[in-house]
């Protein structure tokens, strides 16, 4: 277990999610499974793509921890990377507590808190600058939980973030893009499911 | 549409958690991703006991789905199990797993009051739960009695062979 950080709490200062991603996109493993959604899924498809990427877009907004948790209790023997968002993880806080329940110890979750809702027209999330994204994941029962508003710290950490014992929480404070558009599919989502599910079994 | 019903005057559990248990295991379901009720929450130790298929808890039905989309998609054989409640708060979730990314799920869903509204008189749930069902092109089987046991392995597997979603909507007693 790692000790807990509280580099970030208050969101003063806030890195590139652009950035933020590249770190993530850069540590991941050949056999890591990554699932991003909102903002995070669009800009991940500007970087090099992986068989064992899943892009949630189209999704049920808030879905993209509880897939992450069932591909984690599927694929024990892979570390399984879910990016995702504020206004996401809002939605469905309770996963937090499922997968704190289900000792998903691969499971890594990586909340981008940007305050806003971004690919609607950045309207404020609520709690914007206020909620403490690593606070309720302890409270939900997570050990291993950090956060990081710099991108030298996060690169510089990011290592032993993912390769300690889940589950693992990381809370990212990133700058807000406005007037950007939101995620557009990268393609029928059944025939990427089929192909991502092959992937696995390879 | 209320349909007649069969009055029970206590609460109805059709089946034991060992019965279910031994189905499961006998299908290759290897998680059940649940929230309970009353009447399908008394499976739960029945099921961990035997061992062969793991409960997984959740917090809200619509979560089921997606942990179970998660676990078809890494190679497992999941069932959500729920309330008919659950089923009609899980709509956006269905929506994404089943129709967008075509995921052949499968639900075993507690009908409440369906046998017997002693608790709650003129459950709505009686009214909303089957045309959900239908909307969201779910193929599902009411199994009300018994002896309709052997149909809950004989859906499963149809829907498996078909490569489509299904339910089994089970009928119970006093919420």
């Amino acid at each position: 277990m790692t000790a807990p950080t509280t580099t970030q709490t208050a969101h003063t200062a806030r890195m590139s999610a652009k950035d933020a991603l590249a770190v993530v996109h850069a540590a991941r493993g050949p056999r890591d499974i990554v699932i991003t959604t909102m903002t995070p899924s669009r800009d991940w498809m500007l970087l090099p793509q992986h068989p064992l990427d899943l892009v949630l877009v189209p999704s049920a907004m808030g879905s993209a921890p509880s897939m992450g948790l069932g591909l984690a209790l599927a694929q024990p023997n892979r570390r399984v990377i879910v990016c995702n968002g504020d206004g996401s993880m809002l939605m469905n806080l309770g996963s937090l507590v499922s997968i704190m329940n289900a000792r998903a110890t691969n499971l890594v979750i990586i909340v981008f808190v940007n305050g806003t809702y971004e690919v609607t027209g950045s309207q404020p999330v609520p709690g914007a600058g206020v909620v403490d994204y690593a606070a309720l994941a302890r409270a939900a029962g997570f050990e291993s939980v950090h956060a990081y508003a710099s991108d030298e710290a996060w690169r510089s950490d990011v290592r032993r973030v993912i390769d300690a014992t889940g589950p693992t929480f990381v809370a990212l404070a990133v700058e807000p893009i406005h007037g950007q558009p939101g995620p557009k599919s990268p393609g029928p989502a059944r025939e990427r499911a089929r192909k991502f599910a092959e992937a696995l079994r390879r | 549409m209320f349909c007649s019903r069969i009055p029970l005057t206590t609460d109805h559990c059709m089946f034991t958690g060992e019965k279910i248990a031994i189905l499961l295991e006998q299908l290759g379901v290897t998680h059940v991703v649940t929230v309970p009720d009353s009447t399908i929450g008394r499976w739960q130790s029945a099921i961990e006991e035997r061992g062969a298929t793991r409960v997984v808890r959740v917090c809200r039905e619509g979560e089921a789905w997606q942990v179970a989309a998660g676990l078809h998609l890494g190679g497992a054989t999941p069932l959500v199990l729920i309330q008919c409640t659950g089923l009609l708060e899980s709509g956006d979730a269905i929506r994404n797993a089943l129709h967008d990314f075509g995921l052949p799920l499968f639900a075993i869903i507690g009908y409440r009051s369906y046998l017997n509204q002693d608790t709650l008189p003129g459950d709505t749930c009686l009214a909303f739960t089957e045309p959900t069902l239908d909307a969201w092109k779910i193929d599902y089987r009411l199994i009300a009695d018994p002896s309709q046991f052997d149909e809950i392995g004989a859906h499963w597997t149809a829907c498996r062979d078909a490569h489509v979603p299904g339910a089994i909507l089970l009928a119970e007693g006093k919420a």
